[in-house]
């Protein structure tokens, strides 16, 4: 049996999955994918101040997250440049000193993450930071549909468009924050992508989209958890909860493109 | 008649290139206002500047009745994006939050049959598209189209029934059309006024005052040949 902190976990983990799933699916129409794997990133010098001062971790990841992801922002709209280009400068810059500040004995754990129990109070902000991805996506899901297709559209349709990529972004790193914890800075960004392209090469319609790339991740968290405590305990659950995501995409390819 | 839309000296400028100035119109309600001029010399800018996407100089003065309703040129449709017609024009429907039987029945008008409302957007035709913009633009019941070359991409048939289209909405819906267009025997059938912008000048009034060859070589910079079409219905 799960005890109340394991099962704190892995509800958080699960409902990130569904996030993930969705935020991953927008991501992959704004051909954005890429950034969450880098931008999670971004919180390693957050992790390594943690390691180093003895704070939560996730506190940290989160400010230099929060931080990055504004500058991201800021630095996009002043240079002209576009969002990738300024994530590559982000990122690079954060690796560099999180591998400078991280303490080597913590470095694996900042990088992979590793399974933890959950407090009340972790499960109940893990929680909330779920519903409010989950939400944000759906409030604003008309919106992002149109800037995806045509942002001069959307713009006269009323959608404020740089306020809505503001929000995406955050709620993006948003998400990504809330794998860092069982995911690691290296693979938070993986449940982002894989699912989403998995669901992607299943079907060509937005709502099933959407919802396959749900479902692909939650049976990747799921399983990959019952694996590594049923089955495989010597592995920590983040790597093969992305393994899991790479077989179902593996899986996915059995099917005949979606659309020609 | 009280004009429904207004421009007083307006100024449009890119760092400090000024893409138009000192330009001054007037549109009236039911009036179709074709805007010519060769290319770079601001059409879409004025377009875009007239829709409020852009910041400029001078006044822009819509009636408050004025519901504007854009058709913009040809997009560069992602082909990857799993979106149908449909989810469009839906979410359009609840951004402006009216019902999705408004959907169903612009789609109707402009002619998208319910297996075209479920295609991807990447696989549709040229003709098929710019119904699907049409469509899109209809929707939210405007007074007021703004066409960017709507008939850029398509052959003469597809885009004798997308003007056909056009002048039957006018007349159904006494509607007030801006349309940019290359083709001038299309604006000689079409326009009830005509607006050339052609670096810095500007020339405005009835078409058989501006479309000559005299003008339009001004504009043009060039000798234009352009034959005058009358149209049977």
């Amino acid at each position: 049996m799960l005890h109340s902190g394991e099962t704190y976990a892995v509800v958080v983990a699960l409902l990130f999955a569904v996030a993930a799933g969705l935020v991953g699916s927008f991501a992959l129409m704004k051909r954005m994918l890429l950034a969450s794997d880098v931008i999670s990133h971004v919180a390693l010098p957050g992790l390594g101040l943690a390691f180093l001062f003895g704070f939560n971790p996730l506190i940290g990841g989160g400010a230099t997250l929060l931080l990055g992801t504004l500058l991201i922002w800021q630095l996009q709209k002043k240079t002209g440049l576009a969002t990738d280009a300024m994530i590559g400068v982000v990122f690079a810059a954060s690796v560099a000193i999180g591998a400078v500040l991280t303490p080597k004995e913590d470095l694996v754990e900042a990088l992979f993450g590793r399974f933890q129990d959950l407090s009340l109070a972790a499960f109940l902000i893990g929680i909330a930071a779920v519903l409010v991805v989950i939400l944000v996506i759906f409030r604003f899901k008309d919106e992002l549909i149109l800037g995806l297709f045509a942002p001069e559209l959307a713009a006269a349709t009323g959608v404020k468009l740089e306020r809505l990529n503001l929000y995406f972004l955050l709620v993006f790193s948003l998400s990504v924050l809330v794998g860092l914890r069982f995911l690691g800075a290296l693979l938070a960004g993986a449940l982002i992508i894989l699912p989403a392209t998995t669901g992607r090469r299943l079907t060509d319609d937005l709502s099933r989209f959407l919802l396959v790339s749900c479902l692909a991740s939650v049976v990747a968290v799921g399983s990959g958890f019952a694996v590594t405590r049923y089955l495989l305990p010597q592995f920590s659950p983040g790597p093969v909860i992305v393994i899991i995501s790479g077989i179902l995409f593996a899986l996915s390819l059995l099917k005949r493109p979606a659309s020609a | 008649m009280t004009p429904i839309l207004s421009v007083r000296d307006l100024k449009i400028q890119f760092g400090n290139r000024a893409v138009i100035k000192d330009l001054s119109f007037t549109v009236d309600p039911g009036d179709s206002l074709a805007i010519i001029g060769p290319n770079g010399a601001g059409k879409t800018v004025l377009l875009r500047a007239l829709l409020g996407l852009l910041p400029y100089e001078g006044a822009i003065e819509w009636t408050p009745d004025a519901k504007l309703g854009y058709v913009p040129q040809k997009i560069a449709a992602d082909r990857q994006l799993p979106l149908h017609i449909n989810d469009l024009l839906e979410a359009k429907a609840r951004l402006l939050k009216i019902s999705a039987r408004d959907a169903r029945s612009v789609s109707a008008r402009v002619g998208l049959t319910p297996e075209l409302l479920d295609t991807s957007v990447g696989i549709l035709s040229g003709g098929e598209f710019q119904k699907a913009l049409i469509a899109f633009a209809l929707l939210g019941d405007p007074n007021v189209l703004l066409f960017d070359e709507p008939t850029a991409s398509l052959d003469e048939l597809a885009e004798a029934h997308i003007y056909e289209l056009v002048r039957d909405l006018q007349r159904e819906r006494h509607m007030t059309v801006l349309l940019v267009s290359h083709d001038l025997s299309v604006v000689y059938q079409f326009a009830t006024k005509v607006l050339c912008l052609s670096k810095g000048k500007t020339c405005f009034g009835p078409p058989r005052e501006i479309l000559t060859p005299e003008t339009l070589e001004a504009v043009y910079s060039a000798p234009v040949k352009f034959y005058e079409h009358h149209h049977e219905r």
